[in-house]
């Protein structure tokens, strides 16, 4: 094997609690992590994405499996022993050090030479743009100065990997779209492995190459945004990430049956067919191949409009349409339209 | 919802706590009033003088005094400070062990038990020590002082060590720091206001103790408070009251002191 990965899991459980009471916040958990990537481990609240993270940087010992950082086992190192820095959600700034005390820490311990801590810390301040605060306590910084002084402190050591545990989700909603710009660009400028958590969706599709998705201590689906979105290999990737629609399906000759009776193309196995509301194309209600439906009601977006319609069954689909230079799409309530579905668009999951 | 039950909104709650203040700081400020007491006596006031504060300053047995008590306090509370501080380590970063109620008695002990059992206690054990080992020094009197001031420097210290993010020494580890490091670089820096309030505050326990070291203390090793004690029992004169001003003055220092340390800072 040529090339090495940053981190790889096998068969990891964590379980906390003894026997019967007993949980498993990871539950066989593989995953391998790939040198230079920005990895986003995504899943609800509890589903174990902070203790993967930790027992990647060796805060908690896995109950069983190993973990190895860049090809060496690890599952024995103490975390000082790891070449893994963390970037904790409430920062864990030392409070009795200055700025630039913090930034060096890292280097400071690992006994370097007075100048060379000096000079990684300048160089770190300056990456995170903090320059001018080297002197400050840390009490004496705002939520985004704090920020990037946690960055520029797990940075410094130039790590192998960096953790970081839904850093942004103290900011608020301004700052944390300069802080997720501010993040690419930290990685690019590094070419470090970031592995980054968060709850947020949105903000690991538009950050991430590759995503975990995470859910009751499993990991459901590892994939590149795309795949993710596009091609969800269960309900509940379906659901977690992006809007869709569910129609119990049947594989027949030639296509899947709906419950309506229509018969569409489908890739994929399984009983749910899945597909996204902007793969909906809504046609005239005679349209041959189109299924039948009825407008129920209308949701104005400005920038789209949404539909929800009823087929012939009862199932409900949502259908999404961009708001033409009017504002108004064109229908109305009560109104019978026909339905179909991009080329590919449509596909079979399992539940 | 009801009023929250208030002890302040009693009536008679203001006259009470008047009188309790009376009854608590008149007779210290009527020792310090007399202290500067021209005449020799502690009741009858003769015209203002400083002449019992020389008097004290002169009395070569007072200086001895002074400077045995202010060296076993130091001592003493230099040991119950370092030992109390391990303790608390012990007892906040550790996993909940089996036996650590136990530990925690043990610890608070001298909070618990009458003080006169344990000066009993202890002048037997140094007493038997004394005749094994034929040392007759002061190292009794500061081990005694040390295990009493032990649970007066451990509780700051503990309250200090709860309070402190766990995080922060979770960082230091991923930072490369070893547990020697962690403890040197971060846990001790931000543990530093509560082992000085605690070592404040057994210096002033160590200061004050008379029944231990009434027990425990050789011939010639009278403390301060032990040689006042021997005073009273002949003539009282305001030369008392004038040390007594002076290690009251030196105790409301420490303990405001110690006050600001453990104050959360605003
Ligand atoms: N030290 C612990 N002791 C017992 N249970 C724990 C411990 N740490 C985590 N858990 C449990 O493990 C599960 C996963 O927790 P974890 O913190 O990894 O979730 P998470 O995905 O990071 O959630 P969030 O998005 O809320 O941070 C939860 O059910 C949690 O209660
Ligand atoms: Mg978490």
């Amino acid at each position: 094997m040529s090339q090495t990965n940053a981190i790889e899991a096998r068969h990891t459980i964590k379980a906390f609690g003894q026997g019967d009471s007993a949980h498993r916040a990871l539950d066989d958990v593989s995953i391998t992590i790939r040198k230079g990537e920005f990895f986003t481990l995504l899943g609800p609240s509890g589903c174990g994405k902070t203790t993967l993270l930790r027992l990647i940087a060796g805060f908690e010992m896995p109950t069983a499996g190993d973990i190895l950082i860049d090809g060496a086992e690890v599952t024995d190192l103490p975390p000082n022993k790891r070449p893994v820095n963390t970037v904790f959600q409430s920062y864990a700034l030392f409070p009795h050090l200055t700025v630039a005390e913090n930034v060096g820490f890292a280097l400071k311990m690992l006994g370097r030479p007075k100048a060379e801590v000096a000079e990684v810390t300048a160089r770190m301040l300056a990456l995170v743009k903090l320059e001018h605060l080297a002197g400050r306590k840390t009490a004496q910084l705002s939520g985004g100065q704090q920020q990037r002084v946690a960055l520029a402190r797990a940075l410094a050591p130039h790590p192998k990997v960096l953790l970081l545990d839904e850093p942004l989700s103290a900011l608020d909603l301004k700052l944390r779209k300069e802080m997720q710009v501010e993040l690419k660009r930290l990685q690019m400028e590094t070419g470090i492995t970031f592995v980054f958590v968060t709850h947020d969706q949105e903000e690991a599709l538009t950050m991430s190459d590759r995503i975990g998705v995470m859910s009751a201590g499993k990991l459901q689906q590892v994939g590149s945004p795309r795949e993710i979105y596009t091609r969800p290999v269960n309900r509940f990737v379906a659901s977690f990430i992006g809007e869709t629609n569910f129609l119990p399906a049947k594989p027949v000759a030639g296509g899947v049956k709906l419950g309506c009776g229509a018969v569409v193309e489908a890739e994929g196995e399984g009983h749910t067919l899945t597909v996204r509301p902007e793969q909906l194309r809504l046609v005239a209600a005679n349209e041959p191949g189109a299924i039948a439906a009825t407008v129920e009601n209308l949701v104005y977006f400005g920038t789209d409009t949404h539909l929800n319609l009823r087929l012939s069954d009862g199932e409900a689909l949502v259908a999404r349409v961009q708001s033409p230079p009017t504002g108004d799409a064109g229908f109305a309530m009560g109104q019978a339209v026909g339905v179909t579905f991009l080329p590919g668009a449509a596909r079979l999951i399992r539940d | 919802m009801a009023k929250r039950f208030d002890i302040a909104r009693l009536p008679g709650f203001a006259p009470i706590a008047l009188l309790s203040f009376v009854a608590l700081y008149l007779p210290i400020f009527t020792l310090v009033g007399y202290s500067f007491n021209a005449g020799n006596s502690v009741a009858v006031w003769s015209g203002f003088s400083l002449h019992w504060y020389s008097a004290a300053w002169a009395n070569e047995t007072v200086k001895a005094a002074t400077l045995r008590s202010l060296s076993i306090a130091t001592l003493a509370s230099a040991i119950a400070t370092v030992i109390a501080t391990m303790a608390a380590i012990g007892t906040t970063r550790r996993r909940a062990f089996k036996g650590q109620t136990l530990i925690y008695v043990a610890i608070n002990q001298p909070l618990m038990v009458p003080e006169i059992v344990t000066a009993v206690a202890l002048m037997i054990f140094f007493g038997m020590l004394k005749q094994v080992t034929g040392y007759q020094g002061l190292g009794y009197l500061i081990l005694a002082h040390a295990a009493f001031c032990i649970p007066f420097a451990y509780l700051p210290i503990r309250a200090r060590l709860e309070g402190m993010d766990l995080s922060l020494e979770t960082a230091a580890a991923d930072l490369y720091a070893s547990p020697w490091q962690t403890f040197r670089h971060v846990t001790l820096p931000l543990l530093g206001p509560g082992i000085a309030a605690g070592a404040m505050l057994a210096f002033v326990i160590s200061l004050d103790d008379v029944v231990i070291t009434e027990f425990v203390k050789s011939g010639g090793q009278d403390t301060l408070p032990t040689y006042m004690l021997g005073q009273m029992r002949r003539a009282i004169t305001p030369e008392v009251n004038a040390i007594s001003t002076l290690l009251l003055g030196l105790t409301v220092a420490l303990l405001t002191a110690f006050f600001l340390l453990t104050r959360k800072r605003g």
